[in-house]
């Protein structure tokens, strides 16, 4: 039975921060396509489009009739554990700190043995379910957990480093004027977290909900203004260095394109909060997050871009914003590389128009704050690093997944042509 | 077993000699070339021949990057008709004799000098590791790091559970190599190994434990094969090549190894050897977990699958024993020096057909068997290979 984790005491200065080691990095090119459907949770494995055979692992041509059509496919993730280990040795630093380490040989349903990591709960020769996700350096990996839900299940040692569990961990919300933002304060302090810092530009403004916010023990309101770099500086000096997780609120939106507006005003705006205002958190809090991915339960371990769905590929009735959000993901990128090494992960949550004053002339379906908070609460939880919320963007991601000049020409064809 | 039926020929006037072993280092900061040109040198020097009179080489190395046997040729002066480089690991001994007699048949090479040798630097064994194979990087590096040591402990928990072993059965094995390594110098290990210490030792991997594990080091194996006549010639103690078998990646669907390519091969084996099992002197099986040598003892048919267990406690395994194995002590107790543990029983084996292994010489040795066994690629060790042997030249 797994114990649950202990809520870490202060953090003592005299001892080292563990330095962040990663499990083994490489993958063949094939094997990338395992990290790329991890990443969203999926577990899949190569089928053979000729023969049907599954294979693993990662291959370039079928071992039964080599075809060289093999596609990454969602598989059947129950099986059974046939073998096992506990690997007391190691020649890698990021597994020497974290031994003993327990992995084991598993008989899938669906015909194939594969090596994975094992869950503390999962008993000898027991029955398991298979997840895929992202470890420390990135790379997509197996874990087998106990096939029903087991108390504290969360908490197992193995299964913790795969995820980003709000659970005893402090979270910064970079806005909190937002409904938005309090639906996501709230959902955090709902999974466990420590703290809950609320970014608040103007603070001399209130806000609708200020007062709910301000009530609940475990929030914090903290002056935050991500448009102003002394802002965004001052807030990481004070609490840059025990934000463990931290969630981009801060979205500009605002309808129109390109020839609506007379000038790049409006524009600016919205790239000043949606792009400059990532870029200049990520300057302020990115260092700080990179140098502690290792250190103990809270360590720090996921920063969260809620990006449009339309980053992926522009909507004209929202363009000049979308082209904002664009950026945003382009940045959001070349954060992932910064950040690889550290352990924390970047994850981007598309999501389509929300329930919100600016997407009122939309028809639905649409996403309410509490629903995005929730899934992406969950998506912690489970350690998800791309994830889509909401109808509209599942559709949207899954069509530009498929064919992303398909997906281009659909969204700019004249409406009724 | 295939698809069409196959008359094996056998090794007429082709015989192995001058068994070579440069004795084991545990780390040294020279390069693998310089273990192999020892090797060589040391080949040549105990047959009487110069690099000129070498028209075969044939090379096994992990550690040998950038080079090949290629580039070894105009490093160590040789200018052979015929080349090879074999990168089959534990498989690469039987390997290099089955192709060296072939081609000595066949008249495209003499005399083959047939070497295996690597290097053991600080961090040498990590950095193999990390880059052994594609799968290994993609599926089982990731999942602990714990080299072979992890790969085979789940080969070992497997075997345990279906077959009924324990660890006892697997340490007589490691035991009696032991008590066979005190008997041979260069063995890096030489300190008595007792039952109770075997099973006292620190768990590596469970179920494996610290003597289950072979010792990473760097040294060198050769030994010559040549046409039958030149080696009277020249006055050397010979080995004849009675049978031999290879097989690549059997049984790719068994879920866990828990038999390798010999299972598909023995009969093959004993027919063209024309002896039988219970006629063999001695048994070299290649070591690196006790397991191993295990299933090779049910695979080459000494017993019936899943009897492993009950065939280590029939036998006394040590050199004056009712089944002489490993009788220099193998890699478990003289160290694994990368691709020469491949070589290493078939060194030893020519040494006790040729009546030259001294201290640890089995009496009256007519018939030997080596068998080979390489190369976990991601799950399972995917090379295996045998050989029998015989004393004599015809």
């Amino acid at each position: 039975m797994t114990k649950p984790i202990l809520k870490p005491g202060r953090k003592n200065p005299q001892i080292r921060t563990v330095h962040p080691t990663l499990p083994p990095a490489y993958r063949s090119r094939k094997a990338l396509g395992f990290t790329v459907a991890a990443a969203e949770g999926r577990f899949c494995l190569q089928r053979c489009d000729d023969c049907g055979k599954l294979t693993y692992p990662a291959r370039e041509a079928c071992p039964a009739c080599l075809s060289m059509n093999l596609r990454w496919q969602d598989v059947d993730p129950a099986g059974q554990l046939i073998a096992e280990t506990t690997i007391r040795t190691s020649t890698n630093s990021y597994f020497r700190e974290r031994t003993p380490w327990r992995t084991g040989t598993v008989m899938l349903d669906a015909g194939v043995s594969v090596l994975a990591h094992i869950h503390g709960d999962v008993t000898p020769q027991g029955r398991v379910r298979m997840i895929a996700r992202t470890d420390k350096s990135g790379k997509g990996v197996m874990m087998a957990l106990p096939e029903k839900e087991v108390e504290n299940m969360a908490d197992d040692k193995q299964l913790r480093e795969l995820t980003c569990d709000p659970k005893h961990r402090r979270v910064l919300i970079t806005d909190g004027r937002s409904d938005v933002g309090q639906a996501m304060a709230r959902a955090m302090v709902n999974a466990g977290a420590e703290i809950v810092f609320v970014g608040l530009a103007e603070e001399w403004r209130g806000f609708p909900g200020q007062a709910a916010m301000t009530e609940i023990a475990n929030v914090e309101i903290v002056p935050l203004d991500v448009t102003n770099t002394t802002s965004v500086q001052e807030c990481a000096g004070e609490i840059g260095g025990k934000v463990d997780i931290l969630i981009n609120t801060a979205q500009h939106t605002r309808p129109g394109g390109i020839m609506g507006r007379r000038d790049v005003v409006t524009s600016r705006d919205e790239m000043e909060v949606n792009y400059f205002g990532l870029m200049r958190l990520m300057q302020g809090f990115g260092p700080g997050m990179k140098a502690r991915g290792a250190d103990g339960v809270n360590s720090a371990c996921a920063w969260v871009n809620l990006l449009s769905v339309y980053a992926l590929s522009n909507k004209p009735d929202f363009g000049s914003t979308s082209a904002s959000q664009a950026a945003a993901l382009s940045l959001a990128q070349c954060f992932r590389a910064e950040m690889a090494g550290s352990g924390v992960k970047v994850v981007n949550a598309y999501h389509g128009p929300l329930e919100d004053e600016w997407h009122q002339p939309l028809p639905p379906p649409k996403v309410s704050p509490n629903r995005l908070a929730r899934e992406v609460t969950g998506a912690l939880q489970q350690g998800l690093e791309d994830i889509a919320i909401g109808e509209v963007a599942v559709d949207v991601r899954g069509r530009w997944q498929e064919d992303a000049g398909v997906l281009e020409k659909e969204l700019t064809q004249i409406e009724g042509m | 077993m295939g698809r069409w039926d196959n008359k094996r020929q056998p090794y007429d006037s082709v015989v192995a000699a001058v068994p070579v072993s440069v004795p084991y280092q545990r780390f040294t900061p020279d390069p693998a070339h310089w273990w192999l040109a020892r090797a060589l040198g040391d080949l040549l020097r105990g047959a009487g021949l110069h690099p000129a009179d070498i028209d075969g080489f044939t090379v096994s190395s992990f550690t040998l990057f950038p080079d090949t046997a290629v580039g070894l040729t105009q490093h160590l002066g040789l200018t052979p008709r015929w080349l090879d480089h074999i990168p089959m690991g534990g498989a690469s001994g039987v390997v290099a004799l089955r192709r060296a007699a072939r081609a000595v048949q066949a008249g495209d090479a003499s005399v083959v000098a047939c070497v295996a040798g690597d290097a053991n630097h600080v961090d040498s064994f990590r950095n193999m590791l990390s880059s052994f194979s594609r799968f290994a990087q993609d599926a089982s590096y990731p999942y602990g790091a714990g080299g072979p040591n992890a790969s085979f402990a789940l080969l070992t928990d497997y075997y345990m559970r279906k077959y009924g072993a324990t660890r006892a059965d697997f340490g007589r094995i490691a035991v009696a190599q032991r008590a066979n390594a005190r008997r041979y110098a260069p063995a890096l290990m030489q300190e008595a190994l007792s039952l109770q210490q075997y099973l006292d030792a620190r768990p590596i991997s469970d179920p494996i434990h610290l003597f289950d594990c072979v010792m990473p080091c760097a040294g060198a194996e050769a030994f010559l094969v040549m046409r039958a006549d030149i080696a009277a010639e020249l006055g050397l103690k010979t080995v004849k090549i009675l049978s031999t078998i290879e097989r690549h990646n059997a049984f790719p669907d068994d879920p866990v190894q828990d038999r390798g390519g010999w299972a598909m091969d023995k009969d093959e084996l004993w027919d063209m050897a024309g002896i039988n099992p219970d006629q063999v002197d001695f048994l070299q099986t290649y070591d690196d977990y006790p397991v191993i040598s295990m299933m090779q003892f049910e695979d080459l048919g000494f017993c019936a699958k899943g009897e492993g267990p009950a065939f280590v406690r029939g036998h006394d395994l040590e050199i004056s024993g009712s089944f002489p194995h490993n009788t220099s002590g193998g890699q478990l107790s003289v160290g694994q020096a990368g691709a020469a543990g491949g070589f290493l029983g078939l060194v030893e084996a020519i040494r006790q057909l040729t009546g030259t292994a001294s201290d640890t010489q089995v009496k009256g040795a007519k018939y030997g068997v080596v068998s080979g066994f390489g190369m976990i690629n991601y799950d399972r060790g995917v090379c295996s290979a045998a050989a029998v042997l015989a004393k004599g030249s015809q």
